[in-house]
């Protein structure tokens, strides 16, 4: 099993879901995050006060799948949440040891 | 047709007409005396709905608008606490306006302070007191003015928002009410004040709706508190952005119409010169809000909300005591200056020489107030406001426009008294306060927020 963290752009949120709807994937959980890489922030000023924002909003993306159908999650994902622009977001994925259902028990890929 | 026929008919009325006019039957003294007399209670009714209207306008100035609008600046840990500073003194200002603060401010009494007539409300009722306004209730009148007295030391909580200990705020509220509110009302409205141009004032100032009174005083004592408490901790080191500028814009909206019944309502009547300070206060602000955006869309680039809204308080600010004098045009010129005088206050200046006035209580009440008291010296006109007459009747020149220049000197004679009684007052005031219970929260309370730590609660709880 694989987990696969996308962190994106928050109006891509939609578009990735719906992608993923279109593969078979309707399981994930999201957070709304901040943080930033390579993409600079930007300037705001209240009452002659500057502040320089570097960490924008970004909606993180969790989900686990099986080994199989990992690379074809991570290119929908990747597809899906691309605009061409600095900012767009970075996939992280992961080893999973166990994934175990709360309900009745259910382990490993059955579980998913 | 010719009209003489009916010449003919008008004489025929009029000449028994005449012959009775000389022998009055009984009975048509009493008809006018009652006829004098309703039209003297229609009279009063319209300028009492008025009044009683301003009134209302004025307090929904302090909540929800200043409540709104300052809360709206602070960070969403101090949201409550700010508001609370507006709201309690809803509460507490007309509690002692009703012991004492009434009587203090409008009894007659010396020319700095008023007497005690007017103890517990005793005196004050039904009927007009001529000295003020003498076609309504003494008792609109009293309720009018308290709205004042709530609001004044309302704007100076802008100063110590988010690390002022809340008892110690009430405790200051109360005297500042006493030693400085009260005499400076009292000096320029009440009978024989020492400023009170209409009512033999030795320095004869025109405050209409309370330049000097309201904002230098609330203005210059906010910056006195911001020097005396110091900075919050993190001051521009940390971001300490307004939390909610939507709440701001709404607060401040509230202000621009709830200021009509200031403005406006200062008439004390529903006249033509109540009409003549509506627009005044209207034209001002407008002009205000452009002057700042203008002026920070040259200077940053971009024009902001908070500076469209600050503009505005500042126009509305600055024309308050020049409303009730001055033609829409010059009242438009003076809210353009005081939108670029205080632009510059809240940015150039305040961050020249580092002190933390929060909210910019001082960089906008302090300097449109002063910005505004002066300039009411050169722009007011007898052509708006004839009320100020000779012991002959014969009506005086205002402002340097009538060829007055004097009228200059004796407003920033004013404005210079109204500052240094606001500096030596509050300074005093802090004093006790820092004695008897501690003016500043600790630092542990200030990092938590005043919210919880003054209150117990917190002003959002979304996931409740």
């Amino acid at each position: 099993m694989k987990k696969i963290e996308a962190i994106i752009q928050p109006h891509k949120l939609d578009d990735v879901k719906e992608a993923l709807k279109g593969i078979g994937i309707d399981g994930m959980t999201i957070s709304e995050v901040r943080g930033h890489g390579r993409q600079k922030g930007h300037k705001e000023v209240y009452r002659g006060m500057e502040y320089q924002v570097d960490l924008l909003p970004k909606i993180k993306l969790e989900m686990v799948v099986s080994d199989e159908r990992s690379t074809e999650v991570i290119q929908t994902v990747v597809a899906s949440a691309r605009t061409g622009k600095i900012g767009d977001g970075k996939v992280f994925v992961y080893e999973v040891a166990e994934a175990i259902r709360i309900r009745n028990d259910d382990r490993g890929v059955g579980a998913l | 047709m010719s009209l003489m026929p009916y010449r003919v008919v008008w004489a025929a009325f009029l000449a028994p007409a005449l012959a009775l006019a000389q022998s009055i039957p009984p009975g048509t003294e009493t008809r006018i005396a009652n006829l004098e007399a309703a039209v003297k209670s229609a009279q009063s009714a319209g300028d009492n709905a008025w009044m009683l209207v301003s009134a209302a306008l004025v307090l929904m100035m302090t909540g929800p608008g200043l409540a709104l609008f300052y809360g709206g600046l602070v960070r969403r840990k101090n949201v409550l606490s700010t508001m609370m500073h507006s709201f309690v003194l809803m509460a507490v200002v007309s509690v002692i306006w009703a012991i004492a603060g009434y009587s203090l401010a409008f009894g007659e009494g010396s020319p700095v302070l008023g007497g005690l007539h007017y103890l517990f409300l005793n005196n004050v009722g039904a009927a007009p007191n001529p000295d003020y306004a003498a076609t309504i209730p003494q008792q609109t009148y009293m309720i009018y003015q308290l709205m004042f007295a709530i609001i004044t030391p309302a704007l100076i909580s802008g100063a110590f928002a988010e690390r002022m200990k809340f008892s110690a705020m009430l405790l200051f509220t109360v005297l500042w009410l006493f030693i400085v509110y009260l005499p400076l009302a009292h000096m320029v409205w009440g009978k024989g004040g020492l400023l009170n141009a209409f009512s033999g004032g030795t320095i004869p100032c025109f405050d209409f709706a309370g330049g000097t009174v309201v904002h230098i005083s609330s203005g210059v004592s906010a910056l006195v508190c911001a020097l005396y408490l110091g900075k919050r901790q993190g001051y521009r080191s940390e971001q300490m952005k307004p939390h909610s500028l939507v709440l701001s814009v709404i607060g401040a909206c509230l202000l621009w119409v709830g200021w009509f019944g200031f403005n406006a309502g200062s008439a004390l009547a529903a006249s033509a010169l109540a009409t003549s300070a509506f627009v005044a206060t209207h034209f001002a602000t407008a002009a205000a809000a452009l002057g700042w955006l203008l002026l920070e869309w040259i200077h940053n680039g971009k024009p902001s909300v908070l500076g469209g809204i600050s503009g505005a308080v500042a126009g509305l600010v600055a024309i308050t005591p020049a409303s009730g004098f001055v033609k829409p045009f010059p009242a438009m010129l003076i809210g353009f200056i005081a939108g670029i005088v205080c632009y510059f206050m809240v940015t150039a200046v305040k961050s020249k020489f580092k002190y933390d006035d929060t909210l910019d209580a001082f960089g906008v009440h302090g300097a449109g107030g002063t910005v505004g008291a002066i300039l009411t010296g050169v722009f007011a006109t007898m052509a708006v406001n004839d009320n100020l007459k000779t012991a002959a009747g014969q009506t005086l020149p205002l402002g340097w426009v009538d060829g007055h220049a004097g009228q200059v000197l004796n407003q920033l004679a004013g404005v210079a008294i109204s500052w240094g009684f606001a500096i030596v007052g509050t300074l005093i005031i802090l004093k006790i306060c820092d004695v008897l219970v501690g003016v500043r929260v600790s630092a542990e309370q200030e990092l938590e927020g005043l919210d919880v730590s003054m209150h117990g609660e917190e002003g959002y709880n979304l996931d409740a």
